[in-house]
């Protein structure tokens, strides 16, 4: 799931000012930014009294089912369209993927209310890590299931680095080493020392994305 | 032909010092650090934005040591460069008649003064290796010929301390077959270790030179076991720099037999100075006198 975290409030509060937006319809998402506990119902109600605390009136406010997706938020929208109307500014509680749908399906200046940050497994209820960076080129065949590209601090394919010190990584200091621990979970497993790795393709992961599935059979990037 | 190459070729015991280009444009106290330890050094290595910080570039500062008449080891971090300005580099220090380049990841940027900067590290150092190998070979990384090739003799950094020992040598092994011809280590506090290292790698033909790191004050020990990576001063050098009457003339004492120790087992020694440049012809000196 996408992770997100709270913005910082005095930047969302300078973003309404700057166009002198004092009414205000707040849209959260009911599904990743629910899960991190940063867009689902309490989180929106909480940005409600915030924003009526500084003096601004909220016309309405609706959590969307799945605010990146195009269809269901233009739904949801025109379902609010009166409140919206009324509004001056839609602050979104959402990734920036549900920012950017909500700021096409409506005419008004859309502002967001989160920092998306990554691509998180949950490991507990409010426990997210970084696992992988949607590179486009999978090595976790190589690499015992343990993404390098990711949980290395500094995405080396072939480690560990110098700074390794009794198998702790040198940046995030309380981290196990990545390399190490591929290595020995292959070894665990009976397999080969990872190979070294070739330099990444970065053309297989060119900005900006896009998979049309109607367009070819089995899409394309 | 590098005179660090020769040396170590014809098997005699060489010495590198190291060298950190100045943040500014001011090369007067770079060329007085040259100027002082360089007579005592078979090469010197010019470091590529050390600990993450901004520094004059590697590439300049080594070319400044050549003209002078000492022999650089260019350094070349994977931390700021993509693979396009890496190989542009290489070809560049080729040209500028650089001949030995040491080749490693580099600090990450959060260590460094520019926390904010993107770590590039588009290739690790193995790569590198690989790619610089290629370039010996009159190619650039995707193999396509070069118009006159490079001949670097190639260094990589090795970490004979740090443990599992087991991944270190894989990884060091790695480098070799990357195109690593010597190896400079981490600043070497145990002997054994040292030993165990340079007995793995003597077979396979490359060359170990040793760091011994000059522990001028308490505020530098503390700096290597708190915020140094891949480095830490065991407990009884701690505790006898730390006790010295003057902290200064115990860590060259220190260094001094650190090196003669080490020219028993390796195939050089390198030596960081943390500044105490002056120590330079002692730490090796009072070894020529013994």
């Amino acid at each position: 799931m996408i992770i997100t975290q709270s913005r910082d409030w005095e930047r969302i509060e300078a973003d309404l000012d700057e166009i002198g937006a004092s009414r205000v319809f707040i849209m959260g998402c009911g599904q990743c930014a629910t899960v991190a506990s940063t867009g689902g119902e309490k989180e929106v109600l909480e940005a409600k009294a915030k924003l009526e605390a500084s003096g601004r009136t909220v016309t309405g406010w609706t959590i969307g089912e799945v605010t990146c997706h195009s269809g269901g938020t233009g739904l949801d929208t025109r379902k609010r369209s009166g409140d919206i109307e009324a509004a001056e500014a839609v602050l979104v509680l959402a990734c920036g993927a549900g920012v950017q749908t909500v700021a096409d399906a409506i005419a008004k200046p859309v502002f967001p209310g989160l920092e998306s940050v990554f691509l998180g497994n949950v490991v507990r209820h409010g426990v997210f890590e970084e696992r992988c960076q949607m590179c486009g080129e999978c090595v976790l065949d190589k690499t015992a299931g343990i993404c390098p590209v990711t949980t290395c601090p500094k995405g080396l394919l072939n480690g560990p680095c110098g700074g390794m010190w009794d198998g702790k990584c040198e940046v995030v200091v309380d981290r196990e080493c990545t390399h190490v621990l591929i290595q020995r979970r292959l070894v665990e497993q009976g397999r080969h020392a990872q190979e070294v790795l070739s330099p990444k393709d970065y053309s297989k992961k060119l900005k900006p994305g896009s998979v049309n599935l109607r367009e070819k059979k089995g899409g394309s990037r | 032909m590098s005179r660090l190459r020769d040396a170590l070729e014809r098997g005699e015991f060489v010495v590198t010092g190291e060298i950190a280009p100045p943040l500014g444009t001011d090369l007067a106290a770079m060329r007085q650090s040259i100027e002082t330890i360089g007579p005592y050094c078979h090469a010197i290595n010019i470091t590529d934005n050390q600990g993450a910080s901004l520094h004059l570039s590697s590439l300049a500062a080594s070319r400044i040591a050549l003209e002078m008449g000492y022999e650089p080891i260019f350094q070349q971090t994977c931390r700021d460069r993509n693979r396009l300005a890496l190989q542009s580099d290489l070809l560049a220090a080729w040209t500028l008649g650089l001949e030995n380049v040491l080749i490693v990841t580099g600090d990450d940027p959060r260590s460094g003064d520019h926390p904010q900067a993107k770590g590039v590290f588009d290739l690790d150092s193995t790569q590198l290796l690989e790619v610089a190998s290629a370039m010996n070979a009159g190619t650039d990384m995707l193999g396509r010929p070069l118009k006159g090739s490079t001949d670097f003799f190639m260094g990589a950094a090795m970490f004979p301390e740090a443990e599992p020992w087991d991944i270190q040598l894989l990884r060091a092994e790695r480098k070799v077959e990357a195109g690593a011809r010597f190896f400079q280590t981490q600043a070497i506090f145990d002997l054994a270790k040292l030993e165990r290292t340079v007995a793995v790698m003597r077979p396979l033909g490359v060359k170990v030179i040793a760091g011994v790191i000059v522990l001028r004050s308490a505020r530098a020990v503390d700096f290597i076991n708190n915020r140094l990576a891949g480095l830490m001063v065991p407990d009884d050098i701690v505790a006898r720099i730390k006790g010295a009457s003057d902290v200064a003339i115990e860590a060259v004492a220190l260094a001094t037999e650190q090196v003669r120790a080490i020219r028993d087992i390796a195939d050089g020694v390198h030596i960081m100075t943390l500044g105490l440049d002056s120590a330079v012809p002692q730490i090796l000196g009072a070894n020529q006198e013994a």
